[in-house]
C-alpha cells in the first residue's frame, strides 16, 4: 500500500491539473473533479486507490467524500486494479445484435480469462460495458483512447499481438 | 439527392483542420452574426426555422433560447450536450469528429446570441479522442482570434472548454449534465426551476444537443426561413440519422426531414436494405428509448399511410401503433432477431445507467432486468409476461427525470408489438441456446 505522501502528480501531469483548473470561475475549481480524476487514473496505474481519490481531494480542496462519490458513480473510473489493457466490448442492442457475444467469447477463449479478471500477466482485462456510439460499425471494443470497430476474429487476433509487442499503458489521457 | 445543410464538406479532404474549414464557407455565419446582426435578430431567425432539439425531445429551439433569464451581473452559459450516449446513437460523434468547426463555429454564434461568456462543450467521457479533436480544433479557433478577447473586432469575448463526463448515460438528462459540470454526481434535478432560469452554479443556461448547435449555422447563412422551407409540417431542415443493425449500409445520413421511411431503408442512396438478403423484422427509429415497431407500422401508419421521417409522422397513432423520431437512432432487426432478448440488452443498459434517486426506476428497472433475464434463462411463466407490463405501467410519470419512461417503453411496446415471442419464450424454453455461458459473461446467477 502506498501511503498517501508518495502520491504526485509529476511536473507534465501538474501542468495539465492546472490548465484544467483555469477552465472554471476560481470558486468553481470542484468542476474539475471529472477530469482531475481521468488525470490521477491514467498517472497512477490506471485505477483510483484511496490514496489517489485522497491526493485529488487534497488538491481542490474538498472532502475525500466528495470524490469517492463521484469515482463510485461514474463507469470509466476504475476503483480496483484493472490489467494493462482494458478491453471494453460494447454489448448493448445493435452490437449484441451483430455479434458482441461472439466477441467476449473469442476474447475469453484467447486470453484463457473470464470477463471482470485480469489475465495471469496483467496484461489484458475484458469488460462488458454499455453503448459507446459506434453502433453503425459493430461489433466493437474501446481500449484506452481508442475505439476498434467492425472487428472479427482476425482482426482481434492481430490487435491483440499488436498491443502486446507495444505493450504501454493505454489510458484515456 | 437529399438537400444537406450540415455535412455538405464532410467528405473534403482536411475539413476538420481551420484552414480547410474556411476555405470551405467556414465561419460565414460567425461574420454575419457579430457583423451585422444582434443577439436577438439572430433568436428570430433560430425561431422562424422552426429547429428543434436534435437530441432527442424535439423542443423548439427558438424557444427555449427565449426563456433564458437574463438578470443584471449574472453570467449565462451555453453549454453543448455532447454526452451522447442514447444505444443507437452515433451522429453527434461523426459530426464532431469529421467538421469539429461547425460544432464550434455553431457555439460562438449562439453563445452571442445567448450573451454568454464562457461556453461548455460536455463530451461523454468514452469519446477521448473526440474530445483531443475538439481541443485542437479550439486551439485553432484562438489562434485566428475567433475565439478569446473581441472576437474578430466586434467587442465580443468568449471562452470555450471542453468537459469529459466520466461514464454516465443519465448525463444527457440536461440538469444531470449540469451537475456533473460542477463535479458531482449526476442526480438530475427537480424542475422547475429550470437551467434557463437556474441552471450551471445557479446561473440561467441553455443546455443544447451538438447537432442542433451546428444547425443554427445554415440557419444564420441562408436566413430561417429558407430553413423552414425544408422539411414538412413542423417538422422542418435535416436530421442527422444513425442507422445500425442489419443494414447492407449504416453509418450517419443527413435527410429533409419528411423522407419516406422505406425509401430512407431500401434504396441505395440510404440504407441499401436488410444484409444477407434476409426480411426486416422490426425497427426502433429513435434510439432505444422509444417504442419498437414491426415493420407492418414502420413503413406505413395504422391509417395505411407511408410512414415518414418526421416528429409528426413517426409519432402518428400515439404509442399505440406509432413510436418517434427521437434521436434518429435508426435500428434495423432482420427476422432471425430475438426481440425479447434485445429488449434484454435494453433492460440491463437502463438498469446499469439508472442514477437510483427514484424508487420506481432504480427498483423498476432492476426488476425488469430480472424477470427479461427469466425469459432468456428459459425459467419465465405466461405471468411474468403481464408481470412486467405492471411494473413498467408504475414508472410513468413517477420520477423526477425521464430515464424512468425511457426504460418502461421499450418494455411496453415489445410486449404490445411481440406478445407472441415471449409467450414462445415460455412454452419452448429450449428455443433458447447457449444460456450457462451467457449469464456467466454477464456475473448473473450460477452458470
Amino acid at each position: 500500500m502506498t501511503a498517501t505522501s508518495e502520491i504526485k502528480f509529476s511536473v507534465e501531469a501538474d501542468k495539465k491539473a492546472q490548465e484544467i483548473l483555469q477552465q472554471y470561475p476560481k470558486d468553481k475549481s470542484k468542476s474539475a473533479l471529472l477530469p482531475l480524476l481521468h488525470l490521477a487514473q491514467a498517472e497512477f496505474g490506471g485505477w483510483l486507490s484511496v490514496e489517489t481519490m485522497d491526493y485529488v481531494a487534497s488538491i481542490l480542496n474538498i472532502q475525500p467524500i466528495e470524490v469517492y462519490e463521484v469515482a463510485s458513480f461514474y463507469s470509466m473510473y476504475n476503483l480496483k486494479p484493472v490489467g494493462k489493457y482494458l478491453i471494453e466490448v460494447c454489448q448493448t442492442s445493435s452490437c449484441w445484435m451483430c455479434g458482441s457475444e461472439d466477441i467476449v467469447r473469442y476474447l475469453e477463449q484467447k486470453l484463457h480469462v473470464e470477463v471482470g479478471q485480469p489475465t495471469q500477466d496483467g496484461m489484458f482485462q475484458i469488460k462488458t460495458v454499455e453503448c459507446l456510439g459506434s453502433c453503425g460499425t459493430a461489433p466493437m471494443f474501446q481500449i484506452g483512447d481508442k475505439y476498434y470497430e467492425n472487428l472479427t476474429f482476425e482482426k482481434v487476433d492481430s490487435i491483440l499481438d499488436i498491443l502486446r509487442q507495444e505493450n504501454k499503458y493505454s489510458r484515456y489521457v | 439527392m437529399s438537400k444537406k445543410l450540415l455535412l455538405t464538406y464532410d467528405h473534403i479532404p482536411g475539413i476538420n483542420t481551420l484552414d480547410v474549414y474556411r476555405q470551405n464557407n467556414g465561419y460565414k455565419s460567425l461574420e454575419k452574426a457579430l457583423k451585422t446582426m444582434t443577439p436577438d435578430l439572430i433568436l428570430d431567425e433560430v425561431k422562424k426555422s422552426g429547429l428543434r432539439g436534435r437530441g432527442g425531445a424535439g423542443f423548439p429551439t427558438g424557444m427555449k433560447w427565449s426563456f433564458l433569464a437574463k438578470p443584471e451581473g449574472v453570467p449565462r452559459y451555453l453549454v453543448c450536450n455532447a454526452d451522447e450516449s442514447e444505444p443507437g446513437t452515433f451522429k453527434d460523434r461523426y459530426l464532431m469528429e469529421r467538421i469539429p468547426h461547425l460544432l464550434i463555429e455553431g457555439m460562438i454564434v449562439s453563445s452571442f446570441a445567448l450573451g454568454a461568456n464562457t461556453s461548455y462543450i460536455y463530451v461523454r467521457g468514452e469519446y477521448f479522442y473526440i474530445i483531443k479533436i475538439l481541443q485542437n480544433a479550439i486551439k485553432e479557433a484562438y489562434a485566428a482570434g475567433l475565439l478569446g478577447k473581441n472576437i474578430l473586432g466586434s467587442g465580443y469575448d468568449l471562452d470555450l472548454y471542453v468537459q469529459p463526463g466520466g461514464g454516465a448515460y443519465i448525463c444527457g438528462e440536461e440538469t444531470a449534465l449540469i451537475e456533473s459540470l460542477e463535479g458531482k454526481r449526476g442526480n438530475p434535478r427537480i424542475k422547475p426551476p429550470f437551467p434557463a432560469i437556474a441552471g450551471l452554479w445557479g446561473c440561467p443556461t441553455v443546455v443544447n444537443n451538438v447537432e442542433t448547435i451546428a444547425a443554427v449555422v445554415p440557419i444564420i447563412n441562408d436566413g430561417g426561413e429558407e430553413y423552414a422551407k425544408i422539411g414538412i409540417g413542423k417538422s422542418t431542415g435535416t436530421k442527422l440519422i444513425s442507422a445500425s443493425g442489419h443494414l447492407n449500409k449504416p453509418g450517419v445520413y443527413e435527410i429533409e426531414l419528411g423522407l419516406p421511411v422505406e425509401e430512407f431503408i431500401y434504396s441505395d442512396e440510404y440504407c441499401g436494405g436488410i444484409r444477407n438478403g434476409k426480411k426486416l423484422k422490426a425497427v426502433v427509429a429513435g434510439g432505444s428509448s422509444v417504442p419498437i415497431l414491426p415493420t407492418e407500422l414502420i413503413l406505413r401508419t395504422a391509417n395505411g399511410e407511408p410512414r415518414l421521417m418526421s416528429y409528426e409522422s413517426l409519432g402518428d397513432g400515439g404509442f399505440a401503433t406509432g413510436t418517434m423520431l427521437g434521436s434518429g437512432g435508426f435500428i434495423a432487426m432482420d427476422e432471425d432477431t430475438s426481440i425479447v432478448k434485445n429488449l434484454f440488452t435494453f433492460a440491463r443498459f437502463y438498469h446499469h445507467e439508472s442514477c437510483g434517486q427514484c424508487s420506481p426506476c432504480r427498483e423498476g428497472t432492476g426488476w425488469m432486468e430480472k424477470i427479461l433475464k427469466k425469459f432468456i434463462a428459459g425459467t419465465a411463466t405466461l405471468k411474468d409476461i403481464d408481470l412486467l407490463w405492471d411494473i413498467q405501467s408504475k414508472i410513468e410519470g413517477k420520477t423526477i427525470c425521464p430515464l424512468g419512461e425511457a426504460a418502461a417503453w421499450p418494455v411496453a411496446a415489445a410486449i404490445r408489438h411481440f406478445r407472441h415471442e415471449f409467450e414462445e419464450y415460455v412454452n419452448n424454453p429450449q428455443s433458447i441456446h447457449d444460456v450457462k455461458h451467457y449469464f456467466r459473461l454477464n456475473n448473473l446467477v450460477e452458470a
